[in-house]
């Protein structure tokens, strides 16, 4: 470990630094129906509009307009108040325990219990460097903002895992699905995410709730994108010598499809757990706290010291998290990657 | 060459493979008679196999030879259609593989048709144990019945001692025992081998051939084996088929291959083939009534399949011809040494006295 050993992708053939720079641009040419979508939605706007609502050209409906998908999405926070209840007491309940858990522990065992951790998946190296990070964030008094971070942290892969393996296995196995999830996982990716903080409040108000779906959004189109790509670019080789073992669909992609992909897949976990990190301080802005409640309130102060302190914190979670996620599957990439 | 009711295990019939967006019509003109590059001039399909009738005895090893491009891997893939073929039919004793439903298409894949890789085909996620036993997973095989049939198929390839490795750790001599141990262990009466030691250094290569020979005469499985190399279907195969263009030009037991080529196409071939261990003394002898006379002189008597390399010893100390018995003792014909002489001169030779 030479210096701040930086998250790194353990695998890096050129097929997946180029979809992971796929975010380049808004409108792939695999999106390519995105375009003639916009285009003639903006036609028929412009007739419907002009034969029947404004009278003037260009009209200044934009206001308008936006009010009415306001109304729309109050319609839906009436309506469906109880599934956002559900869902908001799912996700506390989650964030609580594991933060509860951790103090309970008491910063010393817990910081032992990582190192542990590290040192049994990862290396001694890791195990030092889990150790004396964690114990430096303590010094500072980071540690309850730390634990409240690596619990949102968790949480948010977790759920994007959850979400975004299956959707990305599914979309390797069509091409209908995988022609109509692109360009939606771009728009995701290309939007602003603070647009996705406005509507996460109006449905969970303030809190680590809309923080956690905001960062959702933001952090599962490269899960979803990995994991599709890794089960497509298999060697063909392998998957005709299973096919003529007589395999159906489902067992080829259990026993031989999904292990294959599993070091690309693992890319995308590691690219998720980084975008959600890298949200950790807008989340910040709708109530989330931690680490990046404290950056937010060194800028509100202007305290770079405190600022720095506390972003080098996410730097040391985002490590320890990365190496761990990585190892948890690394004799799987030993194998494959050295083939 | 085959067995006692003389069904062959494998018949294949007016098979045709076309590929390409326009393949119904490249196979109409395929079939009407016109050649591969007239096809792909008229409709841009590119004609793969044209109707290729074949019968395999049960236990033999029917060896498909050909340069790249001319079908010959397409062949065998069609046998358990991981390439669908345009038109023709494949049949398995008495069902029609190329009618089968899917399920049917993976019981029989499962059941009958082991098929062996040139670029093996291992998951490399899998230990060779599992990997050897994978099939047999697929197959419903209970885990304590398939790992003893992996253990005894890596013990026949001499692999016992690596059952735990991982695909990686192997080199690619054993990987491809490894594939072959898994076409072993799948107890299929046939056994479909594509290139199989085609990407193995030559020594290694020998080996296999060896040990698949060795492995034959105890498993007698009927065996379709690919290949682009003549010495190596002259050293392993019952029969050889020569391929060009998706056609067969020739088919024949080895040495008649070797010793009787159809055409210049397959002559080329033969040229590479070491002719000394192929030229027997039955196809260089005269077996003309006059010639069979003289007193016989226990020296020279020599047998009908004894090779070149064998005769010469013998030729060399002789004052008369040689005289070839057969396995019987019988008289069957003799070799006059200047005959002999030629032979030895050069491969070219000793064809054209066997193709008199």
């Amino acid at each position: 470990m030479s210096g701040l050993p930086v998250p790194q992708h353990i695998l890096s053939p050129r097929s997946v630094m180029a979809e992971i720079m796929n975010r380049s641009g808004p409108v792939q040419r695999d999106s390519a129906w995105a375009v003639p979508l916009v285009v003639v939605a903006t036609g028929l706007f412009y007739v419907v509009a002009y034969l029947f609502v404004a009278d003037e050209f260009p009209f200044d409906v934009g206001r308008d307009i936006g009010y009415r998908l306001d109304v729309w999405l109050d319609w839906l926070k009436d309506n469906l108040g109880p599934l956002f209840q559900a869902i908001k007491d799912v996700i506390v309940w989650f964030l609580i325990s594991l933060e509860d858990m951790m103090l309970w522990f008491t910063w010393p065992a817990s910081i032992a219990a990582i190192a542990l951790v590290s040192w049994l998946l990862v290396s001694t190296r890791m195990a030092l460097f889990s150790a004396s990070s964690l114990l430096l964030l303590a010094t500072f008094g980071l540690w309850e903002s730390t634990v409240e971070t690596m619990a949102l942290i968790i949480v948010t892969v977790t759920l994007s895992i959850m979400i975004a393996v299956p959707l990305g296995v599914w979309a390797s196995q069509s091409d209908r699905l995988d022609a109509v999830l692109r360009p939606m996982l771009d728009a995701m990716q290309t939007m602003p995410s603070f647009v996705y903080l406005v509507p996460a409040i109006a449905f969970f108000s303030l809190g680590n709730t809309p923080a956690v779906l905001a960062t959702l959004i933001y952090a599962v189109p490269p899960a979803v994108r990995l994991t599709n790509l890794g089960i497509r670019q298999l060697p063909a080789e392998t998957l005709e010598a299973a096919d003529s073992f007589g395999m159906t669909r489902r067992q080829m992609l259990l026993k031989v499809k999904i292990p294959l992909a599993i070091p690309t897949i693992m890319a995308g976990v590691n690219q998720t757990t980084l975008m959600a990190l890298s949200m950790v301080v807008i989340a910040s802005l709708v109530g989330a706290g931690g680490l990046g409640l404290d950056v937010n309130r060194a800028l509100g102060r202007i305290e770079p010291g405190n600022g720095f302190l506390a972003g080098l914190g996410i730097v040391f979670v985002a490590i320890i998290i990365d190496r761990i996620t990585q190892a948890l599957t690394k004799k799987q990439q030993d194998a494959l990657g050295s083939e | 060459m085959s067995d006692a009711d003389g069904q062959p295990a494998l018949r294949i019939r007016g098979l045709y493979k076309v590929f390409g967006d326009a393949d119904r019509e490249g196979l109409e003109l395929s079939r009407s008679g016109q050649s591969k590059d007239e096809v792909q001039e008229a409709t841009g399909a590119v004609v793969g196999l044209r109707d290729i009738n074949i019968e395999i005895a049960q236990g033999e090893l029917f060896v498909v030879m050909g340069l790249s491009g001319c079908g010959k891997s397409t062949l065998v893939r069609c046998i358990n259609r991981l390439i669908e073929p345009s038109a023709g039919e494949v049949w398995i004793d008495d069902r029609e593989i190329t009618e089968m439903s899917d399920d049917e298409l993976r019981e029989t894949r499962r059941r009958e048709l082991a098929m062996v890789f040139q670029h093996f085909g291992l998951m490399p996620h899998r230990t060779v144990m599992d990997n050897v036993a994978l099939p047999l997973e697929i197959g419903g095989v209970a885990r304590r019945e398939r790992r003893e049939r992996a253990a005894n198929a890596l013990e026949l390839v001499g692999l016992r001692e690596w059952i735990a490795s991982m695909p990686n750790q192997l080199s690619g001599g054993m990987k491809q025992r490894v594939g072959l141990a898994r076409g072993l262990a799948m107890e299929t009466p046939i056994l479909l081998m594509d290139e199989p030691f085609s990407a193995l250094d030559p020594v290694i290569r020998r080996d296999l051939q060896d040990e698949l020979l060795a492995l034959q005469s105890s498993v007698q499985k009927t065996i379709v084996f690919i290949t682009h190399d003549l010495n190596e279907a002259v050293r392993v195969g019952d029969r050889i088929a020569i391929m060009r263009d998706g056609e067969i030009v020739q088919l024949g037991a080895p040495n008649d291959v070797v010793l009787n080529p159809a055409d210049a196409f397959v002559r080329e071939f033969t040229q590479d083939v070491r002719l000394h261990g192929m030229v027997t003394a039955a196809s260089i002898m005269d077996t003309s009534p006059e010639a069979m006379t003289g007193p016989t002189d226990e020296r020279y008597v020599v047998r009908e399949d004894a090779v070149l390399d064998e005769l010469v010893p013998a030729g060399l100390s002789a004052t008369q011809p040689l005289q070839v018995v057969d396995g019987a003792g019988e008289l069957v014909g003799v070799i006059p040494l200047q005959r002999l002489a030629r032979a030895m001169v050069s491969d070219e030779a000793a064809a054209a006295i066997a193709a008199e």
